[in-house]
């Protein structure tokens, strides 16, 4: 293929071409990052919370007033729900659930000498100690979450104890966490040091998120622990199947009530337990929408432009191509022209790209709690810059293929 | 003349209706992403009490230990005072008012029949609060200093709280159920919701909260009420760390009314003396200078209530805008010298180069017109859709008259700034050579 030619006819138009080819390097280095962004975002969204989402659902009760009995209440509450059509099982929590946003976090160390060592330092960093988020709850709690427990046993009616004021003995853990405070060891059997308490591992679930998210690496540190919730208000969550997750909440809402009614139960804060998560992630949802949304939109204008000039130089050339034609150039030839000519002018828009791709990375990552782009991008990248460029053309590039050789003989 | 290179713009836009239609979708897409967030930023940074906001100060002290490391994610213990700071700053009356305050959410019983207990957001605060940020009454007023030094159970309901408790406004007299207590009502106040909720604990929705109910700062430490915001406390000894009245925790806002510098001035030396003095006495243990008086917008600077997320949207879609401009400019150059055989006639004819200039600038400034005007309709859909988001600014993402005005001008300078560089290539054209080729 003659690329001298090209270059020496795009030098003609050389301020169109320099556009064209900062307009593909913009694109090429904002799409590449919004491709980078979305994918972060999807990650972060898709994370497991090691419980059966779709079979749970919950309804947050609070009792006018604090002077009544929260056990008597909780038990009454507990056996109405457990006894409608459809409840596999039941628990209450205080506020704790995986992406619930209500967090309840402890310092816990693995032995007591880096609990002194937390202590004197006023912080858990730098030191074998964690803050895991602590999930209280009433009898069979793992079971109703449908939480995985791959070692030890589920806590038995005498671990329990009743309310904040006291701590556990006992305690299942996460595995993160189990890994995180005895490395190399068998958690089962362990102590924990929580400020004066200690507290024994007796089992290991495989996953369980935290009400909250901070960093990969520290959220799936949690603790479940035989605590019984005893304030007024209270979190219950029902399994189910998922079709009848709507019912019950409907129903769970009016047996509560007609159980005790001197309490609020806001139709609000009762939910199947896919929309709190939903909730969780809205921000993210939204972002990656927006991002999608960016990114098409881009190359949707970027196309528009490639199509655009092309479109101009074939009308500007017509004269030029059929004296080709008429000297003995092919159809093919001519769309090989054009579609080449895009491919050099698309190329040095890539090259360019890449460059700005890594320099608009390098600021958001300065700014934003963003990560190194990894290579593999670029070629992905480069490959559907080339694809689209084509695509763009090949319409004004087969309209000037189709020019006539009679064209050369005519003025104008 | 005008009106000539106005017709001739508009039969050179009609002769490629195809391509005009998007030039002027790809201005309006990029105008209309950009002017969304910019709308959205705009309304968070906005001044939430324009009348007094330029007299309004609050004062930070530092009674943090000196070995005391703010850990990552939690926000500053040293953003909120202590008990004892607050009630001091309050006793001193350095300035022409000023008032301590913290959040609280308690259960709100009806007392009328038929209508719903609710959870309801309000304001634990004292005297002064309402002439210190002029909150309008509908009925009644405030409450006393004396009220404050009691503990009097009063209540200033908001009318929209009045309503969903009593069925009515004009409660001033009654007895209102709040948590486990009742509070006669003193005065009711209308819709007041400055946003965002610049007096508030950096741990609340800042947007979204309206205050429905005030009550005595003094009665939630006396019956000590739940407090929504941060309470951070630092001392080993557990009681001094977790009691409302305690010196190691912080958890109350304070703002003071200054109305002159002299008067500023005068605050910014009484908050280092008093930083002295508390070290003195072995209390504050950092250097007295790390007292703060911070005006309402700088605060509002200082904490940065602009999500992240916010600012990437806004470069994304500026960014975006910026490729649409290159995009635009790259099709007028190349329509622009593609139309040199009629321009070196007009010139030819006697034509200025200035002539050919303005007309040229014309044409761009058309499509900019047509642009802004679908970017202003895109910028209001994309509004309406970010009020539709979940988000804590959602109700606050409106267009006021001057940005819509703003959007305007922001689309018709892009497209004449993008036509400048085609039309001025463009009128260099020599009018003999081009005469000559055709």
């Amino acid at each position: 293929m003659q690329i001298l030619p090209i270059l020496s006819s795009l030098r003609r138009h050389r301020l169109t071409a320099v556009l064209l080819v900062l307009q593909v390097a913009f694109t090429c280095a904002i799409v590449c990052n919004v491709v980078f962004l979305v994918a972060q975002r999807v990650q972060r969204v898709s994370v497991a919370t090691g419980i059966a989402e779709n079979e749970l659902s919950v309804i947050h009760s609070s009792g006018y007033t604090a002077r009544e009995n929260a056990q008597a209440r909780h038990a009454t509450d507990l056996a109405v729900l457990r006894a409608m059509s459809g409840v596999r099982s039941v628990a209450a929590v205080s506020w704790s659930l995986p992406l619930s946003q209500s967090d309840d976090s402890y310092g816990v160390c693995p032995d007591d000498a880096s609990r002194k060592q937390a202590m004197a330092r006023r912080s858990a960093d730098g030191t074998s100690c964690v803050q895991p988020s602590m999930y209280d709850g009433t009898e069979g709690l793992i079971g109703t979450l449908g939480l995985r427990l791959i070692a030890g046993r589920d806590f038995t009616s005498d671990d329990y104890v009743v309310g904040s004021a006291h701590k556990p003995a006992v305690a299942v853990i996460t595995r993160a966490l189990a890994q995180r405070l005895y490395p190399g060891k068998d958690p089962l059997g362990q102590s924990m040091y929580l400020g004066d308490a200690v507290i024994r591992v007796v089992g290991v679930v495989d996953t369980l998120l935290r009400p909250n998210l901070r960093t990969p690496a520290v959220d799936g540190y949690s603790v479940v622990w035989p605590q019984k919730p005893d304030g007024r208000t209270v979190t219950y969550v029902l399994r189910s199947a998922p079709q009848d997750r709507a019912r019950l909440l409907r129903e769970g809402r009016q047996a509560l009530l007609a159980a005790s009614p001197n309490r609020l139960v806001n139709p609000d804060r009762m939910e199947p337990y896919t929309d709190m998560r939903a909730r969780f992630f809205q921000r993210d949802t939204t972002m990656i929408g927006l991002l999608v949304a960016a990114g098409l939109g881009l190359l949707f204008v970027t196309a528009l432009g490639i199509a655009g000039l092309a479109n101009f130089w074939v009308q500007q050339r017509t004269r030029s191509i059929g004296i080709r034609r008429a000297i003995g150039a092919t159809r093919g030839d001519i769309l090989r022209y054009f579609q080449t000519e895009n491919f050099l002018i698309v190329g040095a828009g890539i090259v360019l790209g890449m460059a700005l791709a890594f320099g608009l990375n390098a600021v958001l990552m300065t700014h934003y709690e963003v990560s190194r782009l990894p290579l593999f991008y670029l070629p992905i990248g480069a490959l559907a810059l080339w694809l689209l460029g084509q695509l763009a053309v090949l319409g004004p590039a087969l309209r000037a293929s189709a020019v006539p050789p009679v064209v050369a003989t005519r003025s104008v | 003349m005008f009106a000539y290179y106005m017709e001739l713009a508009l039969r050179s836009l009609k002769r490629n209706p195809v391509l005009t239609a998007l030039m002027v979708l790809a201005i309006g897409l990029g105008i209309g992403a950009s002017m969304t967030m910019i709308t959205v930023l705009h309304v968070m940074t906005n001044d939430p009490l324009p009348e007094r906001s330029a007299h309004l100060y609050t004062p930070h002290l530092d009674p943090l230990p000196l070995d005391y490391t703010h850990g990552g994610n939690g926000p500053d213990p040293a953003d909120n005072l202590t008990w004892p700071d607050a009630m001091s700053l309050l006793r001193a009356h350095r300035g022409v008012r000023q008032a301590a305050m913290a959040g609280g959410t308690l259960l709100a019983l009806p007392v009328q029949s038929g209508l719903q207990a609710l959870y309801a957001a309000g304001r634990y605060t004292t005297a002064d609060f309402f002439a210190l940020f002029g909150v309008p009454f509908e009925y009644g007023a405030g409450w006393s200093a004396e009220d404050d030094a009691a503990g009097a159970h009063v209540v200033v309901l908001s009318d929209e709280l009045a309503r969903k408790l009593f069925g009515r406004a004009d409660v001033v007299g009654r007895t209102a159920r709040l948590g486990e207590l009742d509070y006669r009502v003193v005065g009711v106040v209308s819709r007041w919701d400055p946003a965002p909720q610049f007096y508030a604990d950096s741990t609340g929705s800042q947007f979204s909260d309206i205050d429905t109910f005030f009550l005595p700062l003094s009665v939630a430490v006396n019956e000590d009420l739940p407090v929504s915001g941060n309470e951070s406390g630092w001392s080993d000894d557990e009681k001094a760390g977790s009691s409302k009245r305690g010196a190691a925790m912080s958890w109350l806002q304070f703002w003071v009314q200054l109305d002159t510098p002299a008067q500023v001035a005068d605050y910014r030396r009484y908050l280092v003396n008093y930083s002295a003095q508390q070290k003195a006495l072995g209390r504050f243990q950092r250097p007295p200078t790390e007292a703060a008086l911070f005006g309402l917008m700088d605060w509002l600077a200082h904490r940065n209530l602009v999500p992240n997320d916010v600012h990437l949207q806004l470069w994304l879609a500026l960014g975006f805008l910026f490729v649409c401009m290159v995009n635009i400019v790259a099709l007028l150059l190349a329509k622009f010298l593609r139309r040199s055989g009629e321009i070196s006639v007009r010139r030819a004819l006697g034509a200025r180069r200035r002539d050919i200039f303005v007309q040229l600038g014309v044409e761009s400034a058309l499509i900019g017109v047509a642009g802004g005007t679908l970017g202003l309709a895109i910028a209001q859909l994309g509004l309406w859709s970010v009020r539709h988001r979940p988000d804590d600014y959602a109700r606050i993402a409106q267009m006021d008259p001057s940005m819509l005005a703003g959007t305007f001008v922001l689309a018709v300078l892009a497209s004449v700034l993008a036509g400048l560089l085609p039309a001025w290539r463009a009128c260099r054209v020599a009018p003999a050579l081009q005469l000559k080729a055709s």
